[in-house]
């Protein structure tokens, strides 16, 4: 207790030794120094290559991404694993980071460390993005597919229906139709359109 | 010992002879590569792309199972899901437009009806299958039956 009564002490008075300079430039670029770091490491994490790093993600969920047409297609476009489960705007971004802590936990723990576990999971961890993209609005998805550069003549018959209606009035959005795009899908059983 | 040698010798050249006679007679008419030379470079044929066009085309028989007009990439059957029960089963067709799959799907070999898709029709793409552009590599000489009944009655007449 009596270091904290004198720590508060030396803070609450004017700096003796050092002068006001001193302090505002220093304090400018070790904030510069810190947020640059909190940033760079933020983005580190924000990449395929640290997703992929562990084998939970590399052996499940990655393969299935591989086969798909957000990884492989014809024009070489594809998306990343942030891309889809990471919103690209910042005070959503740092939401998600802050509730990715729980990934951590299950990282320590190995709660998906085996294929079997992944797979009893599954369901859980399915319902758990289609609920945050559902909520968002499918915030993930419309980084790249803008609702306003859809030109319906050139969607098949049936998308230009579904996209023209349900879509356009905001009835549903896109996870309500689009699960198991990307991953393949848990046991069904019960699924609102399944 | 020598006439063993003979003989081995023999029967390898045998052996080698024909086995170059086979490949020959069974050399397959329809894919370059398996015609080929075994030194010669071969392209591969360019990969046929899916018809998409959601146009039902006519069977060819009454019982063919019916095709399908559009594109199934990375649709999933297994276990977990049937990702074509999600627009043809009956319950989801009014919101899909699609033909809801036929009534003798839903019935068990005894003929009693299920709540859901029998489990011996759960494979769909075991018999409806979609189509590609592919040009035939054979001539079809298939004769719809309607057309034979129709020639048979005319040669009557």
């Amino acid at each position: 207790m009596k270091w904290l009564k004198n720590f508060w002490r030396t803070f609450n008075r004017p700096s003796v030794h050092f002068s006001l300079g001193f302090l505002a430039l220093g304090g400018f670029i070790a904030g510069i120094i810190f947020w640059g770091g909190f940033n760079t490491a933020l983005e580190m994490t924000n990449t395929e290559e640290f997703c992929v790093g562990c084998h939970e993600m590399r052996d499940n969920v990655f393969e299935e991404l591989q086969p798909t047409i957000h990884y492989s297609n014809r024009s070489g476009v594809r998306a990343t694993c942030p891309d889809c489960h990471v919103p690209h705007e910042w005070s959503n971004k740092i939401a998600r980071k802050m509730a990715a802590s729980k990934e951590v936990w299950g990282k320590i723990f190995g709660t998906i460390a085996t294929r079997d576990k992944f797979l009893e999971k599954r369901r859980h961890l399915a319902e758990n993005e289609w609920a945050r993209l559902k909520a968002n609005d499918s915030l993930e998805c419309r980084n790249c597919h803008n609702f306003d550069s859809m030109d319906f003549t050139l969607q098949g018959k049936r998308a230009a229906a579904m996209h023209s209606t349900a879509l356009a009035s905001g009835e549903k959005t896109c996870i309500d139709c689009h699960k198991g795009i990307a991953h393949h899908l848990p046991d069904m059983k019960g699924v609102k359109g399944w | 010992m020598k006439q063993k040698t003979f003989i081995g010798f023999t029967l390898t050249m045998a052996i080698a002879f024909f086995s170059t006679v086979m490949t020959q007679v069974n050399a397959d008419p329809i894919n370059p590569i398996l015609k080929a030379e075994i030194d010669e470079e071969v392209t591969a044929p360019e990969i046929a792309k899916p018809i998409k066009n959601d146009i039902k085309q006519a069977r060819n028989y009454p019982m063919q199972p019916p095709l399908v007009p559009h594109n199934i990439r990375g649709y999933e059957i297994n276990l977990n899901v049937n990702k074509c029960m999600a627009c043809h089963n009956r319950t989801r067709t009014e919101e899909s437009q699609a033909p809801m799959i036929s009534v003798t799907h839903y019935m068990d070999r005894d003929g009693n009806f299920l709540a859901e898709i029998s489990p011996r029709r759960y494979f769909c793409n075991q018999c409806h299958v979609p189509q590609t552009d592919a040009k035939p590599v054979v001539k079809n000489e298939f004769v719809d039956m309607e057309k034979m009944v129709i020639k048979a009655e005319k040669e009557e007449e």
